[in-house]
C-alpha cells in the first residue's frame, strides 16, 4: 500500500467515510428526523465526488492491480453517482409520504454505490466479488425497507435468495478460472489465454461468470427475479434498482469480458448475443400483458438490457462505446419515468395500475406531455434520444458482422413499442375512469421535466458524452 | 502406510460419513450434529495439508459458532420437517438428475483438466514457500498489505449487513418500561422513601 494506492481509491474512501460519519451522527442525534437532511447531503456528496472523478485523467492501477482507475471506470462511476444522487433526491418526498424515509436509506444507498464503484474498477476476480456483494447486500436491504408490507419483504427475500444463487454461480466460475490460470488477476487471466487457446476449465468458468453477471443485469434467462422485485420494492427504491445498479452491472460485465477474457471474444460474444436476443424478445412480449406499471417497467428494463448487451456482444471498441451511451441514455430516461411513476397516487395511496392513467392529459397537461416524450424515447421513436441510442448499438452489431442480431433487435423494438404507446394512448384517449393524481415534489417535477427535455434535445450532440464514452471504450478495449 | 496416510483415511472417512448422514438423518438436530462431525473431519484434513490456520478457523468459526447457531435455529424454529421431507421426496428425481449432471461435469473437467502455462508458478508466487515460514505468518504478511483493499471491503460488507439487520428488525416499542441504570444508581433513600407518621385509628 502506497500513497498512490490511497489517492487512486480516494473517491471510494471519501464516500464510505462520509457514510460512516453520517450513520454515527444520525444514530447519536436526531435519527429518522434527520433522514431528509441526510438524503440531500448524500446526494450532494455523490455529485461532488462525481465532479472530482470526472476531473481525473490517465490510467492507474492500485493495490497490485486489484483496483483500476481508467477512463472507462471514470465514465461508469460518474454515471452511477449522478444516477444514485438523482434517485435519492427524486424519491425523498415519496419515501417520506409513505413513512419509510429512514435515515439508513441514504446511507445504505451510499454504501451500495461504493460497491458499484468498486465493481466497475475491479481488476481482480476477488475485488470484483467484494464490490458485487457490497452492492447486492445494500440492495437486498433497501428492497425490503418497507418491512410492514408483505410484498416488500417478499421482494427483498426473493432478491436475496436468487442473488445469493447467482453469487454462488459467479464464485464457482471464478474458482474454475483461477484453477486454470493460477491467478485471479485480470491481466494474469488475459495472459493465460494469449495464444488464442482457451482451456476447458477457463471456458466453463467463463460461462459461469457470465451467468452470474447476467443475473445482476437481469438478462434472459436469468431475469425471473426482476418483475417481482420491481413490483414489491417501494417505488423510489425500484427507481434506484432500474438505474445505478444496472449501469454498474453492465460496466462490470464489459470490464470482465474485455479485461480478463479479452482473448476469448469469439467464445463469449455468442453467449451474450443469445442473451441479448432472448432479453429483447421476452421484454417485448411479456410486458404486453402487464397492467402494473412497475412490472411493465421491469420487463422494459429487461428489454433495454438486451439492447445494451447487443453493444457488448459486438465485441468491438465501437460496440462498448455504444453500450456506454445506451446505458447513460437509459438511466436518464428512467429517472424521469420513475419520478412520474412514484408520484401516482389516489387519496394519498400509491397507484400502479396503468388503466388509472386514463384521460390524465386532460388534467395534467405538462406532466402527461413529458411522460409522452419519455415513452416515445423508451420505445425508440425518432427524434428522441432513445432512438439514437438504439441506432448506435444496431450499427455496432452490423459492423461486427452480426446483422441477424440487428434485424432481431429491430423486430423486438417494434413489438415493444406497443406497450409504451399504450400508456400514451391511455393518457390521451383512454376511457373515463376514476383518475389518478400526480403528487410531485419540486425535485421529482424537475427530474421529470429535465429528463423529457434531455431526450428531446439530446440528439444535437448527446451532451458531449460521445467523446467521453469513446475515450472510455478505448481505455477498455486495447 | 505411514501414520499420515492412516490419519488421512480416518479424517476423510469421518468427513464423508458426516456429510452423508447430515443429509440422511431423520431428526434435524441429528443432522446438525453430523454436520459438526463433518467439520471436525475437514479440520483434520486441513491440518494434514499443513494449513493449520484454516483448520483452526474451521474449528472455531464453523463448529464453535455457525453450527451452534444452526442448532439453535433448528430447535427454535417451528418447522414441519415431515412436510419438508415429503416435498423433498417429490423433487427427488430432478435433484438426482441435477446431481448426476454436476458429477459428470466435474468428471469431464477433471478428466481433461489442463493448467495454463505458468499457472503453477503464479500460484506459488503469492507467499513465500511453506518450508520457509508457516502459513499463519504467511497469511498475516499479505492480509494487511497486499490484500488490505479486500480486507477493508469485507469490513464494509459486514457494516452493511449490520445496518440491514437493524433496519429490518428493530422496533421501538412504546409502552415498554426500560431500565435506566444512571437514574437507578442516583436514587437515594431521601428521594425514594417517605416516612409518614400514621396516627392510630386513622388511615392514610
Amino acid at each position: 500500500m502506497s500513497s498512490v494506492d490511497i489517492q487512486t481509491v480516494l473517491p471510494e474512501i471519501l464516500l464510505s467515510v462520509y457514510a460512516m460519519i453520517a450513520l454515527l451522527g444520525a444514530v447519536y442525534t436526531g435519527k429518522d428526523a434527520l433522514a431528509k437532511t441526510i438524503t440531500w447531503i448524500t446526494a450532494g456528496v455523490m455529485v461532488a465526488i462525481a465532479i472530482m472523478i470526472a476531473g481525473g485523467s490517465g490510467a492507474t492501477s492500485a493495490f497490485n492491480g486489484m483496483f483500476l482507475d481508467d477512463a472507462y471506470a471514470r465514465f461508469a462511476k460518474v454515471a452511477i453517482l449522478l444516477a444514485a444522487a438523482a434517485v435519492l433526491v427524486v424519491g425523498e418526498a415519496t419515501m417520506a409520504r409513505r413513512g419509510i424515509l429512514k435515515f439508513e436509506y441514504p446511507i445504505l444507498v451510499a454504501l451500495g454505490t461504493v460497491g458499484m464503484m468498486m465493481m466497475v474498477s475491479a481488476g481482480n476476480l476477488m475485488s470484483l466479488y467484494m464490490g458485487l456483494e457490497l452492492q447486492s447486500l445494500s440492495l437486498y436491504v433497501v428492497a425490503s425497507l418497507n418491512r410492514d408490507s408483505v410484498k416488500s419483504t417478499e421482494a427483498g427475500m426473493k432478491y436475496f435468495v436468487l442473488g445469493a444463487l447467482s453469487s454462488g454461480l459467479l464464485l464457482y466460475g471464478s474458482s474454475l478460472v483461477y484453477g486454470y490460470a493460477g491467478t485471479t488477476d485480470f491481466a494474469g487471466i488475459l495472459a493465460a489465454a494469449n495464444d488464442g487457446h482457451v482451456g476447458l476449465g477457463m471456458l466453463i468458468g467463463l460461462v459461469f461468470v457470465a451467468t452470474g453477471l447476467a443475473f445482476k443485469v437481469s438478462a434472459v434467462p436469468f431475469h425471473m427475479w426482476t418483475p417481482d422485485v420491481y413490483e414489491g420494492a417501494p417505488t423510489p427504491v425500484t427507481a434506484f434498482f432500474a438505474t445505478a445498479p444496472k449501469m454498474a452491472a453492465m460496466g462490470l460485465f464489459a470490464r470482465v469480458m474485455f479485461d480478463a477474457f479479452g482473448n476469448a471474444i469469439s467464445d463469449w460474444s455468442q453467449i451474450i448475443a443469445l442473451m441479448a436476443v432472448l432479453s429483447m424478445f421476452l421484454g417485448a412480449f411479456a410486458a404486453i400483458g402487464q397492467t402494473n406499471i412497475k412490472r411493465l417497467m421491469a420487463y422494459s428494463s429487461i428489454a433495454h438490457m438486451g439492447f445494451a448487451l447487443m453493444g457488448l456482444a459486438a465485441g468491438t471498441e465501437f460496440g462498448v462505446q455504444m453500450m456506454l451511451q445506451y446505458m447513460a441514455v437509459y438511466v436518464a430516461m428512467n429517472v424521469g419515468t420513475f419520478a412520474f411513476i412514484m408520484s401516482m397516487e389516489r387519496d394519498g395511496r400509491p397507484v400502479t395500475d396503468i388503466s388509472a392513467l386514463n384521460q390524465l392529459a386532460s388534467t395534467e397537461k405538462a406532466k402527461a406531455l413529458a411522460m409522452l416524450v419519455l415513452m416515445f424515447s423508451l420505445a425508440g421513436v425518432p427524434p428522441m434520444l432513445g432512438f439514437f441510442a438504439k441506432y448506435g448499438v444496431l450499427i455496432a452489431a452490423v459492423n461486427a458482422g452480426m446483422t441477424w442480431l440487428a434485424v432481431a433487435a429491430v423486430i423486438a423494438s417494434v413489438i415493444g413499442a406497443f406497450y409504451y404507446l399504450r400508456i400514451v394512448y391511455f393518457m390521451y384517449f383512454g376511457d373515463e375512469v376514476e383518475g389518478v393524481e400526480i403528487n410531485m415534489s419540486p425535485a421529482a417535477w424537475a427530474a421529470l421535466m429535465a429528463s423529457a427535455v434531455i431526450v428531446m434535445v439530446g440528439f444535437v450532440n448527446f451532451f458531449g458524452i460521445e467523446g467521453a464514452a469513446q475515450a472510455a471504450a478505448a481505455a477498455l478495449v486495447k | 502406510m505411514s501414520v499420515a496416510d492412516y490419519a488421512f483415511y480416518l479424517f476423510a472417512l469421518t468427513t464423508v460419513t458426516g456429510g452423508f448422514f447430515t443429509v440422511m438423518a431423520r431428526n434435524p438436530v441429528h443432522s446438525v450434529l453430523w454436520l459438526i462431525t463433518a467439520f471436525v473431519g475437514a479440520t483434520g484434513l486441513f491440518v494434514l495439508l499443513g494449513a493449520e490456520f484454516v483448520a483452526m478457523l474451521l474449528m472455531i468459526v464453523y463448529v464453535g459458532a455457525v453450527a451452534v447457531l444452526f442448532l439453535f435455529v433448528v430447535m427454535m424454529l417451528d418447522v414441519d420437517f415431515a412436510e419438508l421431507k415429503a416435498e423433498i421426496a417429490q423433487s427427488l428425481p430432478i435433484a438426482m438428475l441435477i446431481g448426476v449432471i454436476l458429477l459428470m461435469e466435474l468428471g469431464t473437467i477433471f478428466g481433461t483438466w489442463v493448467f495454463a502455462d505458468g499457472a503453477e508458478a503464479a500460484r506459488q508466487s503469492i507467499t513465500p514457500a511453506i518450508s520457509e515460514i508457516h502459513n499463519t505468518e504467511a497469511l498475516g504478511l499479505v492480509l494487511y498489505t497486499d490484500y488490505i483493499l479486500l480486507f477493508q471491503l469485507s469490513g464494509l460488507i459486514l457494516l452493511v449487513a449490520m445496518i440491514g439487520a437493524i433496519v429490518l428488525t428493530l422496533r421501538h416499542r412504546t409502552n415498554v418500561k426500560r431500565q435506566n441504570v444512571i437514574a437507578q444508581m442516583h436514587r437515594d433513600p431521601a428521594k425514594a422513601m417517605e416516612v409518614i407518621d400514621v396516627k392510630p385509628g386513622q388511615g392514610l
